[in-house]
């Protein structure tokens, strides 16, 4: 028998060492030689406008990805997301030009896309559906009915006369683009909800073990409905960023790949999905990588459908290391778990 | 109150419910939902859509069908494996772009399309296959990045290559055959279509890789350690759903003939709704071929009645969604809760008057103690003796709870044997004249044991009834059993609707749920000779050698039964209001029967069978080890003339060695008595019998 290994701080392996074992470090590893490679070889890639571009566009994939990373720590997933962000902040719009005040409507807009979470939520806690089908066929139906009964136009611009709201996503706070502030914002408010409160540790309990968390008394159920509410109001935070900073809202990103690059986001950071660990450092990484990737990308010049398979790919792999690092177990693997 | 209680007799015997827990505890009652659905829907759609059933219609839709379905069959394959892939519809645009490259912008012959569409169909589900299979990545979210790369190659591939598969058309006669042709009436896609899910069918329900498949998805722990290979069956699974979904991609393109830019998109939506509505569960190992063509037919109709009613794509979008959700929600319940509902709705009872006896001042049935001097045999060594019996050479036979048959030797029964194994608890137990030793085994049927031990099956089915529910032909409970002259198998089943396990349910029931049964051996033929019989049990023949002596239990009393001779097909009852419950009837010395009491009477429960309400709310709000039941932890013995007149009554006031008789056997001036839940068998002394008697004598007139 092999003494267990105790390792203390000194022993522990070299930095270099150690970076390589987890996927986090191999992620932060590529994210590094990506942006030297792009610095290097793409001309304009290192200059302050590109940069300011790159954080910008990638802040609202990882506002989104914050939600997504709530949800995947309990061992759930929400698909909706998009469609819960796009019919919100579409209706809001809609019920300002249709003469209600801009305040009203982004409150019923709120109201609606934490409405839809509440109902996704319920049917996974008490109707025992399984999230991945939940929030894939809620997806299907908010988009179904903001397109039949709250608008029918696919392109919402920003009603007039709602200058502030410009500010939102085309501001800047001493030299960085608000969005930017927004996003930094929201990491310090997740890390500190994930890190230092009962909620946040509850969820953990929930992804590591889900029978054991209920059995130790966790609120399952209204636990599960309140995360899904959250992702539901992130997304719909996120659609008011990405409205205000393009000054529309197009409801095509429905279907757009836009979710797949959210989840690229979460799993390349390194929150597994079986749920039970990842942080907001976790996100903050899958973002920048992602956003150094498709910037990257963009700057290249390569077709959007060649884009959509590189990402496609990406994942792919991303998950192959995955379940590589944590692998599933013949004997212990849970019926049933897709 | 007279009239009020033949109300209520009349209200629970013919609108018990019993139907409801009968229905719900049949298999088919899972494929029998989504067929409701569908009558349903096709009601309310030809409503709406008055041309919606025309010839031409139907054409059109069965085309469809043999597209769509091939797509759902092959999610139904990789959902039943325990899985899911939903890359299904990028992987049919991906085909159709391989069929249309290989018919229309290269030229190639007819096979050699079909081989390359064939070819770009497995590649997908290999990918898919070998990621979840042997990588074990998680199926959903593999096959969700799938569908992105897949999609990602057509979006690549299909512009660069659009002009030029519109520009040419194939010239192919099979190909147009294939699009347009019909067989018999038929279009050729349609029975291409049929054969491939009659196929599927039969692996599935039939052949050692459908079972595989199915156990790999109802309990993956278990394949594995019962040596199935998982990886490879899952591994396949997905391939096989790659071909499937390259041959319904080949025969669009064949319809069709090009091919959009949306083609596939959402189509795992509308398959997983279809697969999903036809019954087969998320998580794998539950479904079929038959519910998932059920399903996919309703979605098509469906559809195809919103376009027809010209409603916008994206109330269909929303349609489909809440349907997938209704139906993933129903599904989850319903096979959470099954088993739920039917153990509250099963127990159906019914009104039951057992009107109280006279008590005399010569009441047959005074205490005594009579039993107390018994003389044990096998303490501890048997469990569940129900029916004792001896051969000719006085041993001793006996059932046990083990699926046994044990044999005590005379005389002095100390040394016991195994004589047979049989797997199931043997219950009555009589001799045929050849010495073969026929004995009812609970859950089995009846069955014989030579004298060398070697065990044969006499029967185990009879006529099925034309208007039951419950598979009536299979032999659940047979009880006891005794052979006419002429070698005719006469015995009793206690219930058809409750297995040996729960034969005390019946109890709660009061109805008339057994029946007689014959076995003749010169035809072989089982038969019913009477049913709706109140648990009947004991039964032995009359020495007329034309009737019969059975016990119903839960009715407390006996009958006989002309089964032959001039009174044939007469019943009368012999003995009525009993005490207790009769168990087994043997025949006795100088003509005489013996009767075993299992249980008292009580006069609560007595009442709760005059209340099937009250029941019928225990059964569903309170546990069943709360129910009232029945006392048959105490009873007696009684001898009988055939007329029914009580002559004796041997009583263990004490109660500790035979409170609870089952059965009891008269050999050579010893009784012998049995007990279902009893560890020994006891025998004591007749002090005022014909020392000499034994069954075998008295049966077939020898010693």
């Amino acid at each position: 028998m092999a003494r267990p290994a105790i390792i203390r701080k000194d022993d522990r392996p070299p930095f270099h060492a150690r970076l390589l074992r987890s996927q986090e470090g191999i992620v932060f590893s590529l994210a590094v030689l990506a942006f030297v490679l792009f610095a290097i070889l793409l001309p304009g890639f290192l200059s302050t406008g590109n940069l300011l571009v790159l954080v910008r566009s990638v802040s609202i994939l990882g506002i989104l990805a914050l939600g997504m990373a709530l949800v995947v720590i309990a061992r759930g997933i929400d698909v909706s997301m998009i469609a819960t962000m796009v019919v919100s902040v579409s209706w809001a719009f809609v019920i300002t030009r249709a003469g209600y005040s801009f305040e009203l409507a982004l409150l019923i807009g709120a109201v609606f896309a934490i409405a839809a979470g509440v109902i996704i939520g319920v049917l996974i806690a008490f109707g025992d559906v399984p999230p991945i089908f939940a929030t894939l066929a809620a997806g299907s139906v908010i988009y179904g009915t903001g397109r039949t009964f709250f608008f029918t136009l696919e392109m919402q611009n920003v009603p007039p006369d709602t200058d502030w709201f410009s500010v939102i996503g085309q501001g800047n706070v001493l030299g960085i683009p608000t969005t930017v502030v927004f996003f930094a914002v929201l990491c310090g408010l997740f890390h500190l909800v994930l890190s230092r409160t009962r909620f946040g540790w509850m969820l953990y309990a929930m992804g590591s073990n889900p029978n054991a968390a209920r059995v130790t008394g966790v609120p399952f159920r209204p636990m599960t409905v309140a995360q899904y509410a959250i992702s539901a109001f992130v997304a719909y935070l996120a659609g008011l960023i990405l409205a205000s900073s393009a000054a529309a809202i197009n409801a095509r990103l429905f279907n757009s790949t836009m979710i797949y690059d959210i989840l690229l986001v979460v799993v390349l950071g390194g929150i597994g999905l079986n749920g039970g660990h990842g942080s907001v450092r976790n996100v903050v990484l899958g973002t920048v990588f992602v956003g150094i990737l498709l910037n990257g990308m963009t700057i290249l010049n390569i077709d959007y459908t060649v884009q959509n398979l590189v990402k496609g790919i990406v994942l792919l792999l991303a998950i192959v290391v995955d379940s590589i690092v944590n692998p599933r177990d013949e004997q212990t693997s849970q019926q049933g778990d897709l | 109150m007279a009239g009020r209680n033949a109300l209520i007799r009349f209200r629970y015997r013919y609108l018990s419910g019993r139907l409801v827990g009968e229905v719900l505890s049949k298999s088919w009652i899972d494929a029998a939902i989504p067929v409701v659905a569908l009558l349903v829907t096709i009601g309310i759609m030809s409503f709406l859509i008055p041309g919606l059933l025309g010839a031409g219609h139907i054409a059109d839709l069965a085309r469809q069908l043999a597209e769509f379905g091939l797509i759902a069959l092959a999610l139904t394959i990789v959902i039943m494996s325990g899985g899911i892939d939903l890359s299904v519809g990028s992987m049919f645009a991906l085909c159709v772009l391989a069929a249309l490259v290989g018919m229309n912008v290269l030229g190639l012959p007819f096979p050699t399309a079909l081989a390359i569409t064939l070819a770009a169909g497995s590649a997908c589900g290999l990918l898919n296959g070998v990621l979840i299979g042997y990588l074990r990545l998680r199926a959903f979210i593999t096959t969700l990045v799938t569908l992105v790369i897949f999609r990602a190659l057509y979006d690549i591939v299909f512009p660069r290559l659009a002009s030029a598969i519109v520009g040419s058309t194939p010239d192919s006669a099979a190909w147009d055959y294939l699009g347009f042709g019909k067989v018999q009436g038929l279009p050729v896609s349609f029975v291409i279509f049929a054969v491939i899910a009659v196929a599927i069918h039969v692996t599935l329900s039939r052949l050692r890789p459908g079972w595989r498949l199915r156990a790999v998805g109802g309990a993956r722990r278990s394949a594995y350690n019962a040596g199935i290979n998982v990886k490879r069956t899952v591994c396949l699974a997905y391939v096989t759903s790659g071909l499937l979904t390259a041959i319904a991609a080949f025969l669009f393109s064949a319809r069709l003939g090009s091919t959009g830019a949306d083609t596939g998109i959402g189509l795992e939506i509308a398959v997983l709704t279809a697969v999903v509505l036809g019954g087969v569960s998320l998580g794998g190992g539950r479904g079929s071929v038959g519910g998932t063509i059920v399903g996919a037919t309703l979605v098509l109709i469906l559809t195809n009645g919103l376009i027809r009613l010209s409603t916008p794509g994206s109330v269909n979008q929303l349609l489909l969604g809440v349907i997938l959700i209704l139906a993933v929600l129903f599904d989850a319940k319903w096979v959470k809760n099954r088993g739920k509902i039917l153990s509250k709705v099963y127990v159906s009872p019914a009104y039951l008057d057992l009107p109280e006896q006279a008590r005399t001042k010569d009441d047959p049935f005074a205490l005594n103690d009579r039993l107390r001097d018994v003389e044990l045999i096998g303490l501890g060594a048997v469990e569940g003796p129900e029916d004792v019996v001896l051969d000719g050479q006085d041993n001793l036979y006996t059932g046990t709870r083990h699926g046994t048959i044990v044999r005590f030797l005379a005389p002095d029964y100390v040394r016991s044997e195994v004589f047979a194994r049989i797997g199931g608890h043997p219950l009555g137990l009589a001799f045929a004249e050849n010495g073969d030793l026929l004995t009812c085994v609970g859950g089995m049927g009846v069955y014989r044991v030579s004298p060398e031990g070697a065990v044969s099956c006499v029967t185990d089915e009879t006529n099925r009834s034309w208007f039951s529910v419950i598979d009536d032909s299979r032999l659940r409970l047979p009880d006891d059993l005794d052979i006419a002259p002429d070698g005719r198998i006469f015995f009793s089943e206690a219930t058809i609707r409750y297995e040996m396990a729960d034969w005390i349910l019946d109890a709660l029931e009061g109805r008339g749920n057994g029946r007689l049964i014959c076995h003749d051996p010169a035809t072989g033929r089982t038969r019913t000779v009477l049913g709706g019989l109140i648990f009947p049990n004991g039964i032995t023949i009359c020495r007329d050698g034309q009737s019969l002596l059975f016990a119903e239990t839960w009715a407390c009393r006996v009958s006989r039964y002309w089964f032959d001779g001039p009174h044939k097909g007469r019943r009368e009852v012999v003995l009525a209001d009993l005490p207790g419950y009769p168990d087994n009837i043997n025949r006795g010395a100088n003509g005489t029967y013996w009767i075993a009491l299992l249980g008292l009477r009580t006069p609560t429960f007595d009442l709760a069978m005059r209340k099937p309400a009250f029941r019928r709310r225990m059964a569903r709000r309170i546990a069943a080890d709360e129910w009232l039941f029945p006392n048959v932890n105490r009873g007696c013995v009684m001898r009988i003339a055939e007329n029914g007149a009580v002559l004796d009554v041997l009583w263990d006031a004490a109660g500790e060695n035979h409170p609870s008789i089952t059965s009891t056997c008269e050999h050579k001036g010893y009784l012998y008595f049995g007990g279902v839940s009893n560890n020994r068998i006891g025998r004591i002394r007749l002090p005022d019998t014909d020392p000499a008697w034994t069954a075998q004598r008295d049966y077939w007139g020898r010693t």
